[in-house]
């Protein structure tokens, strides 16, 4: 456990950043009495949701988000968009990649206007459309005006597997590949927000990944051996964690990692590491080495796979850790602390 | 604090300047530039202000600079084995 | 066209060619360590970055001095906001310094008690912000004289009658006479900030050098910039040359930006004060002149510092070793509390706190890892 040192009596913004203070939060307050799942992956495993055995070599997986992102409507989606997109994507990642159903529960703020809720609401129809799946069941409920920032929504979705795929599966010399360009999502959000007076043509990445992984997972099976969404805290976040709970270390070449001219130009002007920064539409995988290319084949197949790129490898020396070359030397990867960007996703 | 990076002047309006970052453009402010700019010229930017109108060609200067570092280095080098090729003959006369 | 300007000075073939003449030269001197000193947040954020250090000689030591200018504001500057904050007052700060400690708490600990505090990313996106409110916004200008020229060019601009300014701007060539007139100070040359140079000019540093008898780079920020800076910062050492030189001519020149200078000393004057661990500057805060008082947050508001007092203030601060660390006399791992009780998450000195800070990229980095010998298998 990195970091056990969170004691603040008051919960402040950095602890819904996603990153080692929300960990601690969890490990600390809400795993408590409610760490392990006998033959499966519970809270304590902080994986991207928890898979239940029922029997027959068959687990159930689960998992719930609550999408908060400023502003609701962003170049490339929206916040219902995010709502599916982000339910069905975790439930991909654990390996579940025909969802059973979702669910929806919404907060809404009292004066919220009925033509943003439709077309909320018409989002997040056609995601599932896209997704091959539909929601089932919700809640509503309204707050007075001021108690509530718009609109909050809350997402859980369930599927089936016949085998999870860990984030924790690494060995030295497994290679590391992403689906496709980094740092999309964060920095369109950002350039949205109208503060840096950046024109651009940035746009989110979000999209349901399930049928891209189906197809990864066809080819690689179980040589597929970790796999995660790289969203608040972008890649690196992803990466550490996998080379964490692996025991092994990471070593990427940056100039092999797929970022857009825009994204790269937007981070520099800013100060901010793509790496760094959330996606919503991709994936990094762990793959065994005499299977990495036919998994890159068969991402790259699929639209949304198209710039998909074997980007590094696992190694033994500092485990957990993250070396990026740069083409002029080599650098530990850095991660995010706190808010980087609050209210990504 | 942000790097500050250097951008192409794409149109004027006043006291700002419309700037092309690779791609991404952003207004910046020309109130302590230290030339008359145009579009088309190289900025430096630093927190929205234009601190520089880099001149084209001292690009292609700054580059021979290098070159010449790297030349004399090895010059230097060079020079360097003769006098340590000297002294261990020296000491082996010895 | 754009890619004339940045893809040339990144050019790997060039890198590799200016590393193995900085080795020479290194090896020519036949000592080591070699210790030089850079004083800029953002040269060590391109040598963080392009991962440099692993590139450089290992007799050549590359240590960052107070250029981090987050980590230089002192306690009583961060207090006055932090103050401000929790009479109510809205600030607009650059998020770097929201986390910077004061005597009992940070801005972002002023925030999460109900403090109104808005990160920006520049001066000018304060003063906008401004316009669009009903109440007081004073901006937090912190940053060194680069920065403090684009505050001065917002006051003389005439900015919205809401807006002041808290100024907490440095000098940088001040200090660098400080840290060379250390006891124990090993520092054989210093690679100066090229964007305050375009200011400036590097004219600033004739006296310093002839005083002090050491050579100074002033050198760019692409990686080709920073080697060549250091291969000619080498190459005066081992020639035993003290002067200045130039490795940034695109950028900058003799005088400097004789417009910007204007604007900046109209606005601004040198007052002697303290910079976090190093005791006293002189010269080296920038503060509002008389004439510019009406935009001066110190005159305009009633900043009661003594109800931050009322909280013990943190034994730990005593301990804190950020002064010594951003001077080059000591390392991260010479501070008692560095990665025990002084992390990222609870840091206690501004060098912890800052992307730029010493403390926080050892602690990020892992000191200054040896990544040289890390093998790729295929």
């Amino acid at each position: 456990m990195r970091n056990p040192g969170f004691v603040d009596d008051k919960i402040s913004i950095k602890y819904g950043a996603g990153g080692s203070a929300m960990r601690s939060l969890i490990e600390q307050i809400f795993a408590t009495g409610f760490g392990q799942v006998a033959g499966g992956i519970g809270l304590s495993a902080m994986d991207d949701g928890a898979a239940l055995p029922i029997g027959n070599d068959t687990w159930l997986v689960i998992t719930t988000d609550s999408h908060v992102v400023s502003p609701l409507f962003f170049p490339g989606g929206d916040i219902g968009k995010l709502a599916v997109c982000g339910t069905v994507n975790d439930l991909a990642m654990m390996g579940a990649t025909d969802p059973l159903a979702l669910t929806c529960a919404t907060i809404i703020e009292d004066g919220f206007a009925r033509d943003d809720l439709e077309r909320i609401w018409a989002s997040i129809r056609a995601a599932c459309t896209e997704a091959g799946t539909t929601i089932v069941t919700g809640d509503t409920k309204v707050m007075r005006h001021g108690e509530l920032d718009q609109i909050v929504i809350t997402t859980t979705g369930i599927g089936i597997t016949r085998r999870i795929v860990p984030d924790n599966g690494l060995r030295p010399g497994d290679r590391i590949i992403v689906t496709g360009t980094m740092g999309d999502h964060g920095l369109a959000i950002l350039a949205t927000r109208g503060e840096l007076a950046l024109a651009t043509a940035l746009q989110s990445d979000v999209a349901p990944l399930n049928n891209l992984v189906r197809r990864a997972l066809a080819v690689g099976e179980s040589g597929i051996v970790a796999m995660k969404d790289p969203t608040r805290g972008g890649l690196s976040s992803a990466l550490h964690e996998m080379a964490d709970k692996s025991g092994v270390g990471v070593i990427i070449d940056e100039r092999a990692v797929p970022v857009r001219d825009e994204v790269r130009a937007a981070g520099e002007l800013l100060g901010i590491d793509p790496l760094l920064v959330a996606n919503e539409g991709k994936a990094v995988l762990g793959v065994r080495p005499e299977l990495a290319d036919a998994v890159l084949d068969a991402l790259r197949s699929h639209p949304l796979g198209r710039h998909a790129a074997i980007v590094g490898e696992c190694i033994t020396e500092r485990p957990g850790s993250v070396i990026v070359e740069t083409g002029f030397g080599r650098r530990l990867l850095g991660e995010a602390e706190g808010e980087l960007l609050p209210r990504i996703c | 604090m942000c790097l500050g990076v250097p951008g192409r002047v794409v149109s004027i309006d006043g006291d700002i300047a419309i700037v092309d970052f690779w791609g991404v453009t952003k207004p910046i402010r020309l109130d302590v530039v230290d030339a008359p700019v145009e579009p088309g010229d190289y900025v430096l930017n630093h927190v929205g202000f234009a601190i520089r109108r880099i001149p084209a060609e001292e690009i292609g200067e700054t580059l021979l600079l290098y070159e010449e570092l790297i030349k004399r280095a090895d010059r230097d080098d060079l020079m360097a084995l003769d006098v340590r090729g000297e002294l261990a003959a020296v000491e082996e006369r010895k | 066209m754009n890619d004339l300007v940045q893809l040339k000075f990144r050019d790997p073939a060039r890198a590799t060619a200016l590393r193995g003449a900085l080795e020479n030269h290194a090896r020519r001197i036949g000592r080591t360590p070699v210790t030089v000193m850079h004083v800029c947040g953002s040269h060590e954020q391109a040598i963080a970055k392009f991962g440099l250090r692993a590139a450089f000689p290992s007799e050549l030591d590359v240590i960052m001095g107070p250029g981090c200018p987050v980590c230089v504001t002192d306690v009583p500057e961060v207090d006055e906001a932090v103050a401000l904050a929790r009479q109510g007052v809205r600030i607009a700060t650059y998020g770097d310094m929201l986390r910077v400690p004061g005597t009992s708490m940070s801005l972002a600990d002023a925030r999460t008690q109900g403090g109104k505090i808005d990160v920006v990313y520049g001066v000018a996106q304060a003063a906008e912000l401004a316009k669009t409110l009903d109440e007081e916004l004073v901006f937090f200008a912190s940053g060194f004289e680069t920065t403090a020229v684009a505050t001065a060019a917002v006051v003389l601009a005439g900015p919205p009658q809401n807006f002041s300014v808290l100024s907490a701007h440095k000098y940088i060539p001040p200090v660098m006479e400080i840290v060379a007139e250390m006891p124990g100070s090993k520092i054989e040359g210093f690679l100066a900030a090229g964007h305050a140079a375009t200011i400036t000019g590097y004219g600033v540093f004739e006296r310093f050098v002839e005083r002090h008898r050491v050579p100074v780079v002033v050198a760019g920020f692409e990686p080709l910039d920073i080697l060549a800076g250091l291969v000619r910062l080498v190459e005066l050492i081992a020639d035993g040359e003290a002067r200045v030189e130039n490795a940034f001519p695109r950028c900058v020149t003799r005088d400097g930006n004789l417009a910007a200078q204007e604007r900046l000393w109209r606005v601004f004057e040198p007052q002697g004060g303290r910079w976090r661990g190093i005791a006293h500057v002189p010269n080296g805060n920038l503060r509002l002149r008389d004439e510019f008082s009406a935009w001066d947050a110190r005159r305009r508001f009633d900043i009661d510092l003594a109800a931050l007092w009322d909280h013990a203030p943190a034994a730990l601060v005593q301990q804190c070793q950020c002064g010594d660390i951003m001077a080059g006399i000591a390392s991260p791992h010479d501070c008692p509390l560095f990665g025990t009780q002084c992390t990222p998450d609870a840091p206690v000195g501004a060098c912890m706190v800052s992307s730029e800070g010493t403390c926080k990229i050892w602690h990020q980095y892992g000191g200054h890892p040896d990544l040289r010998q890390i093998r790729r298998r295929a």
